[in-house]
């Protein structure tokens, strides 16, 4: 029932108190939360450093504005309306195709362009925003997975979680959603966290709801087959975060798109623990010896680093 | 980064905190334990009034031992003031007088008073019978009816009280009842048809004595005799005998306060109950102004029971840190559990878990309709302050036509808090689901337990009232664990899958 604090200690499993004082307070920054809080302004700064990202259709920032969200998506097929600060995937419109004015969710549920302006509005007052302060609505283009993932998914885009650390990846895994998860990657709600080997991309282990799974439970597919395309280049564009945001501790989320490769999704300034677990080993013993190493390495060193250092098989 | 700074603060903070307790401890002979408690009221009364520029004389009224109380010490604040004790047949009065005073005068005056259940009774003489003309017709008739149906009805001077009173108040009560009450305050009226029926008895003045109380007022009591002895009746439920929190402050004929030489005066109480050790030496108290000295108790009553409070908080805050930091436990709202675990100080503690549950879980349905009607923030947080509001309303009024006085101390919560709970509960609830809600709501409530059984512990609040260097020790204590980089108690559950292989 309980761990022992020694046992936990010899895997390097860090504990919330840790992560709070020894990374996030130490390394990030709190004037520079606002980047990341904010996914407008990531996904602008991303542009600025070439890092890859959804591509932007525009933004609604005032309710006169609303009206013309038909004509903004008319030339693309596939879209997502998405509140900037919004989190846990609250108010995200997903639209894979339209047509004459009916727009069609991933479900198969249509709407129509009333259903997309009371959502942009409602974006707009605050709605969804943590604090309830006015929002702005960003439209960009939808992600195509890859097909290799869809074995592996139950409704929801699988993302990958890299846990970046001065610049340096430490940790990955992938989320992949389930019935449980109601189609959404998040961990505690039932997703399935698969750990991720740093060096080659493959799968190390899975957990669901913290405990050991070897199978998908919805799709039945192995889940110690999985193994990420272009890993090298996921790792680059996680990597190149940090000196696009300038904060030492963060957790990327990336998504591959099947045109376009791997895309930044969101950036964490406080990510979760759990990442531990998928993987079956603690972060602290990487993240202090990334604190060794000096300053300064350009992405391709942090890169080759980790993967020659992290690699487990 | 070095650390050394960080620790060198703390250890200063230590060290004067407990420098300054055992100074406390060895100059003013505190001691660190209550040891045998007694309780000890400390009744205060403040009166105010305005001078009109020219000498002042003010008389006030004040308490004697009695029945249940004995009378430790007095003490009287008032600058300028010449002071005298004037005892005459039927009373104690403190008599203050100064040759010229102008604008606004406050002048103090305290008692305190050893619970002792064996005080004997206090010898007050029988009044005067009234021999006055008692009554103005068309009254007199009215009370001639009253009073020969209750004289009917009754034995003594005692149940001839509780009669008239019944006839008066009750749900009897007739025609001529209300035609005299039109013209005479209730415990006049008992009193005049008293002495109609020519049974000895007079209004006296009482303070109900409840810990921590601010600006009470006075109330009226029937001191009626059977002979030699005597009883009080409340005049408004005919309750018979002394109620044990029942101060009599005043038992004469004459007004409780009188000043010549100002206007708008009025006297209001204030008081405080303590519980203090056998031991502890009666001459601690006087006004010590040194700062070493630091002590809550040189300032006036009504501070001092404030402050006895807001000296707790930091024991609340010490437990929430602690139950989060190394627990782990999950609370809706940072310091929420503290203001919740106040306010079941007020309302002792099982009355206040169910106020809170129903108020909360009320909100919650209320609130889920709320989300519905999509309202910004703003506007959505404050219908939820009305609507719990209204559900505090509803509760008191409910629970006191039910006869449950302790449902009325429901409105010691604090509402804004409340509401942004429910607000939070109910969007995490929407998020998270109901197990997330239980787990948060359950940790909040467990740490509110946890943080008024400290507060309430006779130890923690002898030390915390009478060390304020303690205050000290706790800033140390939060800024140590502050720094905690250790695993949280919860957490050694959390990674367990993780050893197991
Ligand atoms: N451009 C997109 N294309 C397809 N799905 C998306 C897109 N953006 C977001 N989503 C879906 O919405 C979920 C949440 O999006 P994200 O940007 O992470 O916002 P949040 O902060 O609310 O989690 C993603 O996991 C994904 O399933
Ligand atoms: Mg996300």
């Amino acid at each position: 029932m309980w761990a022992r604090p020694s046992e936990l200690r010899s895997r390097h499993v860090i504990g919330m108190n840790r992560r709070n004082i020894c990374y996030i307070a130490r390394y990030n920054d709190r004037s520079l939360f606002p980047l990341v809080d904010d996914k407008l302004k990531t996904k602008l700064l991303a542009h600025e450093h070439g890092v890859t990202s959804p591509g932007l259709i525009g933004t609604v920032t005032s309710q006169f504005e609303v009206r013309q969200v038909a004509a903004m998506v008319r030339d693309h097929p596939a879209f997502v309306i998405k509140p900037a600060k919004g989190s846990g995937g609250k108010g995200i419109l997903v639209i894979e195709s339209h047509a004459d004015g009916a727009y069609r969710k991933p479900s198969g549920a249509m709407l129509g362009i009333a259903d997309l302006e009371r959502d942009v509005s409602n974006i707009l007052s605050g709605l969804y925003s943590l604090a309830g302060s006015p929002d702005v609505a960003m439209i960009e283009s939808m992600i195509r997975f890859d097909d290799r993932f869809a074995d592996y998914t139950y409704e929801g885009v699988p993302d990958i979680r890299v846990i970046v650390f001065r610049g340096y990846p430490v940790m990955a895994m992938i989320r992949l959603s389930t019935a449980a998860s109601d189609g959404k990657a998040n961990l505690h709600q039932g997703a399935v966290g698969v750990g991720l080997d740093i060096a080659t991309g493959r799968a190390l282990y899975a957990v669901q709801f913290d405990r050991p799974v070897d199978l998908h439970p919805d799709t039945g597919r192995s889940l110690i087959d999985l193994e990420i395309p272009d890993w090298q280049g996921l790792l680059r564009l996680a990597s190149a975060c940090y000196e696009m945001t300038g904060l030492g501790y963060i957790g990327a989320d990336l998504v591959i798109d099947k045109y376009h490769g791997p895309m930044l999704l969101e950036l964490n300034a406080r990510p979760g623990l759990a990442i531990q677990m998928a993987n079956g080993e603690g972060l602290g013993g990487r993240l202090e010896r990334i604190e060794r190493e000096p300053v300064g390495a350009d992405v391709d060193t942090r890169v080759d680093f980790a993967m020659a250092h992290f690699g487990r098989m | 980064m070095s650390r050394k700074p960080f620790y060198l603060v703390v250890a200063c903070l230590m060290l004067i905190g407990i420098g300054l307790s055992i100074h406390r401890h060895i100059q003013y002979e505190v001691p660190f334990t209550p040891g045998e408690q007694r309780a000890v009221w400390e009744v205060e009364a403040q009166v105010r009034l305005e001078a009109t520029g020219g000498p002042v004389i003010v008389e006030l009224a004040v308490p004697t031992n009695q029945e249940g109380y004995r009378l430790l010490g007095e003490h009287t604040a008032s600058s300028g003031y010449g002071l005298n004790f004037v005892e005459t047949a039927d009373s104690r009065v403190a008599r203050w007088s100064i040759r010229n005073a102008q604008g606004s005068q406050h002048l103090y005056y305290s008692a305190r008073f050893l619970v002792a259940p064996n005080e004997a009774r206090a010898d007050i003489p029988p009044p005067e019978l009234r021999r006055d003309r008692l009554w103005q017709s068309p009254f007199d008739t009215a009370a001639e009816a009253v009073l020969a149906r209750a004289y009917q009805r009754s034995a003594d001077p005692y149940t001839l009280a509780s009669e008239l009173i019944r006839e008066l108040t009750g749900a009897t009560q007739g025609e001529n009842a209300r035609l005299l009450l039109t013209q005479y305050a209730l415990p006049d009226l008992v009193e005049r048809l008293l002495a109609q029926a020519e049974v000895p008895a007079r209004q006296v003045s009482g303070l109900m004595l409840e810990d921590g109380r601010r600006r009470q007022s006075l109330g009226t009591w029937l001191q009626v005799y059977k002979g030699d002895e005597w009883t009080v009746f409340d005049p408004a439920t005919g309750r018979q005998g002394r109620p044990d929190r029942l101060l009599l402050w005043h038992a004469g004929n004459a007004p409780v306060l009188q000043v010549e030489g100002g206007r708008q005066s009025n006297v209001s109480f204030a008081m405080i109950r303590q519980m203090q050790s056998a031991t502890e030496s009666e001459s601690l108290r006087p006004a010590d102004a040194s700062l070493l000295g630091l002590s809550i108790h040189s300032l006036p009553l009504e501070e001092q029971s404030l402050f006895r409070t807001i000296l707790l908080i930091p024991i609340g805050a010490l437990i929430v840190v602690m139950l989060r930091i190394l627990v782990g436990i999950k609370t809706s709202g940072t310091f929420m559990p503290v203001l919740i675990a106040l306010a079941f100080i007020q309302t002792t503690l099982l009355t206040g878990l169910i106020g809170f549950l129903l108020v909360v879980a009320t909100g919650l349905v209320i609130r889920n309709y709320l989300s519905h009607l999509n309202l910004l923030l703003v506007a959505r947080v404050s219908a939820v302050i009305i609507t719990v509001i209204g559900i505090i309303s509803i509760f008191s009024v409910v629970s006191y036509r039910f006869g449950l006085n302790a449902g009325l101390t429901i409105t010691f919560f604090p509402m804004i808090i409340l509401s942004w709970t429910i607000e939070r509960m109910s969007i995490l609830w929407e998020e998270e689901g109901p197990r997330e809600v239980l787990v948060q709501g359950g940790g909040s409530l467990l740490t509110a337990v946890l943080a008024y059984l400290a507060m309430t512990n006779p130890w923690i609040r002898h030390i915390t009232f009478n060390f304020l260097g303690v205050q000290f020790i706790l800033m140390g204590l939060i800024l140590l664990l502050g720094n905690y980089t250790g695993y949280r108690l919860l957490e050694l559950r959390r990674f367990k899958p993780m050893v197991r292989r």
